[in-house]
């Protein structure tokens, strides 16, 4: 490494610093928003505020009807993640571990589905899902989620079990376990990392969903919080205060969260963009 | 067919001794091996259900109602190819699909250098890389609707960056309406897009530039190259596959590209910022004409076709082998 290498750093560290005043900047003028009155942003749009009003938040969770909207959201993420899950886990078995038949074929069908637009499928689905009764109903919207997220975790928890050795399922099977019984306890546990992966990247995928959520869901009584926010900051009169306190109440689980896990988000993220 | 029966050969080639013993310890191979293929079956059948039912089913459907006049209700109409041919002489349809050929340019330029020379950057560091590629993240982790409130009140007229700046001499910045002048409006929802974008393509880039040799570096560092030689003559080439790719999706998901400009403008104002995707979805939701939305979302996925396609075509021929 030694002098070359270090030639660069100041306008490095620069560089660096500039990008993370870019990335963090706007968030922390949301957060002081947030505890500004209304005719305060107005007159200090950009600093610190100079009274704070936590009951800002008080009032935007009452008024944005916060409280039913993050708890929607809670069961949509939670139903979401936990079926992707689910249903990514066992066609990957099927597909690595077990005689299915047409390997390949399965292996393009995924791909093609992970990329198809939803644009593609949105307008006939709305008529499909009022005739089966699943429209505006919030398992409905999970439905749709399980479908649109479990190609991508498919290929995720199956790209995992390939490089997995096969000998601890042989040594099981010779032991007289049944296929259940292996995939239970013996694969299962070996392959939680990238489940919990798929599940992980989903949930989140769900709970920030917009286009299917505003598609989906017209009630108010099932709508997720991001469609709360959407047309809490939509009105004639917006108090960019009190939106600001929403956002934040809905962005703050999911950012506690990223911290708490930010190697297994990463990670999960990374293999979208690279192995697909 | 061709890879599992490769692996599952392979196996059993390399294991042979542990395989044949099973099927004589249950005495009935065939049973053992019909269940088998039961199971798999099974196990494949959720994902294979929500599939047909959300995905494949209704995509297909999509086919056929573009040849149809459809209000989404009552029995569709075949109208053959009328549905195509008013969109080629629509003149909503053209702008969108030229402001889609804008929003692709600018995320094919703007973010993946912003990523690229990020990454590049944070590759060099020997301390505090995660730190620093957590924060980048974070606009990634949002949802639209925040990053969207959040950048509404600071391209806000009256309040927001502009007014701000025009009191600390910047008097020009005063008044601009970055989401209300039609001339400005696009770039704007492009740079709000941007900001909440850019971090996952660095978070990309920076995990393809780790897994580069440092010996190529070292290399040209003995030769007297810079960081500017370096980053030209050794990142991009052995990053190659992750550029092409991520240069793919890019342009697949900016003719896909819908929340953004949905939640802050709409698609206005007068149709500054329509995208196909918008101009789909007032078609269907709005005018009810759901046969001439699906005609719109067959050029979409045309486009989505085409690009992976020619994609293939040039991988072949210039025989990369990603």
């Amino acid at each position: 490494m030694g002098t070359t290498a270090r030639r660069g750093q100041p306008v490095s560290w620069i560089v660096l610093g500039l990008l993370a005043l870019y990335a963090l900047g706007p968030l922390l003028v949301f957060a002081f928003n947030a505890l500004k009155s209304a005719r305060e942003i107005d007159s200090n749009p950009l600093g610190l505020p100079q009274s704070w009003s936590w009951g800002n938040f008080a009032v935007a969770w009452e008024q944005a009807h916060m409280g039913g909207a993050l708890l929607n959201s809670l069961v949509i993420a939670v139903a979401t993640a936990a079926g992707v899950a689910l249903i990514a886990t066992m066609a990957a078995y099927a597909m690595t571990r077990l005689d299915l038949p047409g390997g390949g074929a399965w292996i393009l069908w995924l791909l093609v589905s992970s990329s198809l637009p939803i644009q593609l499928f949105l307008v006939p689905l709305v008529s499909w899902w009022s005739t089966l009764g699943l429209y505006n109903q919030p398992i409905g919207l999970i439905i749709i989620y399980w479908a649109v997220y479990s190609p991508f975790a498919t290929l995720l928890v199956r790209a995992f079990l390939i490089g997995m050795p096969k000998e601890y399922e042989e040594a099981a099977r010779l032991d007289g376990a049944g296929e259940l019984g292996v995939f239970a306890r013996i694969v299962l546990p070996m392959i939680r990392p990238a489940v919990l992966t798929a599940a992980l990247v989903s949930g989140l995928q769900a709970y920030n969903e917009f286009m299917l959520a505003v598609t989906f869901i017209q009630d108010r009584d099932f709508q997720p919080v991001a469609l709360s926010l959407y047309s809490f900051q939509q009105g004639f009169t917006t108090d960019w205060s009190l939106v600001s306190a929403a956002g934040l109440l809905m962005a703050l689980p999911v950012v506690v969260l990223f911290l708490t896990m930010q190697r297994t988000f990463i990670d999960g993220y990374v293999s979208r963009g690279i192995a697909v | 067919m061709t890879t599992e029966t490769a692996t599952t050969g392979a196996s059993l080639a390399a294991a042979p001794v542990r395989r044949e013993p099973r099927p004589a310890l249950r005495g009935r191979p065939l049973g053992a091996r019909r269940q088998r293929r039961l199971l798999a079956w099974l196990f494949v059948a959720p994902l294979l259900v929500v599939n047909l039912l959300v995905i494949t089913g209704p995509g297909l459907a999509s086919v056929f109602y573009s040849f149809t006049d459809w209000d989404g209700l009552s029995t569709p109409r075949f109208v053959g190819l009328a549905n195509y041919a008013e969109m080629l002489r629509s003149g909503a349809v053209g702008s969108a699909l030229l402001h889609n050929v804008l929003w692709t340019l600018f995320f094919l330029v703007v973010p993946m250098g912003m990523g690229l020379v990020g990454a590049f950057l944070l590759s060099r560091l020997r301390r505090y890389q995660a730190i620093f590629r957590v924060l980048y993240f974070i606009p990634y982790v949002l949802a639209t609707v925040v990053s969207a409130a959040v950048w509404r009140q600071i391209l806000d007229p009256d309040g927001g960056i502009g007014a701000a700046l025009a009191t600390l001499g910047l008097p020009f910045l005063a008044d601009v309406n970055f989401l209300g002048n039609p001339s400005l409006a696009l770039g704007s929802v492009a740079f709000v897009n941007t900001w909440q974008w850019w971090g996952f393509l660095l978070v990309i880039f920076l995990a393809s530039m780790q897994s580069v040799d440092p010996a190529l570096y070292e290399a040209v560092r003995l030769d007297g190259a810079g960081p500017v030689r370096e980053f030209w003559h050794i990142t991009l080439p052995m990053i190659r596959p992750t550029l092409v790719f991520l240069g793919l999706m890019t342009i697949i998901w900016s003719f896909l590209v819908f929340d953004y400009v949905y939640v802050l403008t709409q698609g206005g104002p007068a149709g500054s910022t329509d995208v196909l995707s918008t101009v789909l979805y007032r078609e269907a939701f709005q005018n009810q004409r759901h046969g001439y939305a699906s005609a719109v979302a067959m050029l979409l996925s045309a486009i989505s076709a085409a690009t992976v396609l020619g994609y293939l075509a040039l991988r072949r021929r210039l025989r990369w082998d990603i």
